[in-house]
């Protein structure tokens, strides 16, 4: 079966952005039917690869390869489903009309808006026009549209920055029960602590790969007992070696 | 490219402009307006029969230009260009679905200029009606189209208004409202007959002052909606999937 094959495989991809390598040389793959957790400090190239992944992004060398198909593929635009950086829906439509339309493009059954806006809990607030939403609820019409059409594989770009403590263990719960049916999720995130909740997580730092690890085995292999304290080991080994290496 | 989701496209941006009464009611009233106030301002002359056709071609054009070019860089700002090429919408689906919508409100905002200017401003018309109705629509919805095309190089808010001087001001003053462009040096006679916005101009000046010149009027339309037609092409082609 296809399926044995990862979700997704870059090999030696590099990303020129502005006037300086964005990701250089990354060579990393995204298991199947896993929450795969993308951490790294800001401006390590997390939303650029994904821009990669979902086919958005230019890129100046290697390859990225989708669910089987190279990124960008006609084929994948119906299997990926996307959550921009900041929340990419109209803000002059209702979180009713917003997951219509994108329902449509999508091609989704049409009792999938219902059930992706239970899915981030926003029933009560389907008529309210998304332009007077609050800034966890506009992040959560976002991811929803990104989950309409159940997509084979979820690309999610910060999808739980701005929300409680409480909205954002539902969230986790949700991507661990949608990886459960087989669904891949890549999902980046700044707060350490949800790093625990992946089943997988990939650090990135200047647009390298510093690890590929479970979350017990990151810990094991830095010597520490959190999730903060490993990214702070690992980031500062990394400082190290490229002051030796300069 | 899918009627489906082009129609779809269409149904949302209209639903969307439904939520701003104020642009409807800026966009439907103020070519009127405008044109009520050059018949005042020329109210004691002849001049507003001669250059009324050509206002009937300018502020709309001018009008659907900025509306539709601003709407569509919000929509690249937005990130919700970057979601919708992600997924399975042509390009053409959604630079057709705008031209659907935001032509649809070209023939509303032309047909109440029209009426506006014929029956309030009294400004005589040889020709038929509604030939004048048809070449005042399909140049309305030229407007429309190059704002599509333009947006694609706009960046910025500033860059999209700086358009203006640039692609629309030229057209203005080589299309024949301030001197006949069979008048203009040859040069730029020439560079006139290019300029989508002259036949507009030419096509409403020979509705309104003869009687029997269908023929003319429709070679005159006939262009400018070629002109529309190839900016909703290039409109897609310059729409990218992949950006840097
Ligand atoms: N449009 C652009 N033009 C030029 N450089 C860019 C552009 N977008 C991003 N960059 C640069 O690329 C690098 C990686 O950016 P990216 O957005 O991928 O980081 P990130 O890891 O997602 O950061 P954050 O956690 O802050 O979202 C940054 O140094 C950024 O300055
Ligand atoms: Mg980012």
């Amino acid at each position: 079966m296809m399926n044995s094959t990862p979700a997704v495989v870059t090999a030696e991809l590099r990303v020129h952005r502005g006037k300086s390598d964005v990701i250089t040389d990354l060579s990393v793959s995204v298991p199947r039917g896993q929450v795969v957790g993308l951490l790294g400090p800001s401006g390590s190239g997390k939303s650029t690869l994904m821009r990669a992944i979902v086919g958005a992004q230019k890129i100046a060398g290697g390859t990225v390869t989708v669910l089987g198909a190279p990124a960008g593929s006609p084929s994948l635009r119906r299997r990926i489903g996307y959550v921009t950086q900041a929340p990419s829906v109209y803000e002059d439509l209702t979180i009713e009309q917003n997951l219509r339309y994108f329902g449509r493009v999508i091609g989704a059954p049409a009792g999938d808006v219902a059930r992706v806006v239970a899915e981030v809990d926003l029933a009560p607030q389907l008529k309210q026009l998304a332009g007077s939403l609050s800034g966890g609820q506009l992040n959560r019409v976002s991811l929803a549209a990104a989950l309409l059409g159940s997509p084979e594989l979820l690309v999610l770009d910060e999808p739980t920055v701005g929300l409680d403590p409480v909205l954002r263990h539902d969230l986790w719960q949700l991507f661990a029960s949608l990886a459960q049916t087989g669904v891949s999720l890549l999902v980046s995130s700044h707060v350490m602590d949800e790093a625990r909740r992946c089943d997988r997580i990939l650090l990135l730092h200047e647009g390298k790969l510093l690890a590929d690890e479970t979350p017990a085995g990151l810990l094991q292999q830095t010597n520490t007992l959190d999730a903060d304290d490993a990214f702070l080991t690992l980031i500062a080994r990394a400082n190290h070696r490229d002051g030796a290496a300069a | 490219m899918n009627p489906r989701l082009t129609l779809a496209t269409t149904a949302r941006v209209l639903t969307q402009i439904r939520h701003d009464p104020r642009t409807i009611a800026l966009l439907v009233l103020v070519p009127s307006l405008l044109i009520g106030l050059m018949a005042w301002i020329f109210v004691n002359s002849t001049v507003f029969e001669s250059i009324g056709p050509a206002l009937l071609a300018l502020f709309p054009f001018i009008i659907m230009f900025l509306i539709t070019s601003i709407t569509t860089l919000r929509e690249r700002r937005s990130g919700t260009l970057e979601r919708l090429m992600t997924m399975p919408l042509g390009k053409f689906d959604f630079i057709v679905g705008y031209t659907l919508a935001f032509g649809l409100l070209a023939i509303i905002q032309s047909l109440i200029a029209v009426g506006y200017a014929v029956w309030v401003c009294g400004l005589t018309i040889s020709g038929n009606i509604w030939l004048l109705i048809l070449v005042a629509v399909v140049n309305a919805i030229l407007g429309t189209t190059l704002g599509l095309f333009a947006s694609a190089f706009a960046a910025t808010e500033f860059q999209v208004v700086q358009f203006m001087p640039a692609l629309v001001f030229p057209q203005v003053l080589l299309g024949g409202i301030f001197l006949p462009r069979d008048q203009m040096p040859d040069v730029l006679h020439s560079i006139s007959d290019w300029l989508p916005l002259s036949h507009s101009i030419e096509a409403l000046q020979t509705v309104t002052t003869e009687a029997a010149a269908t023929g003319t009027v429709l070679r005159e339309v006939g262009i400018v909606a070629l002109w529309a037609l190839a900016f909703v092409i290039l409109g897609s082609i310059t729409l990218r999937r992949k950006t840097a």
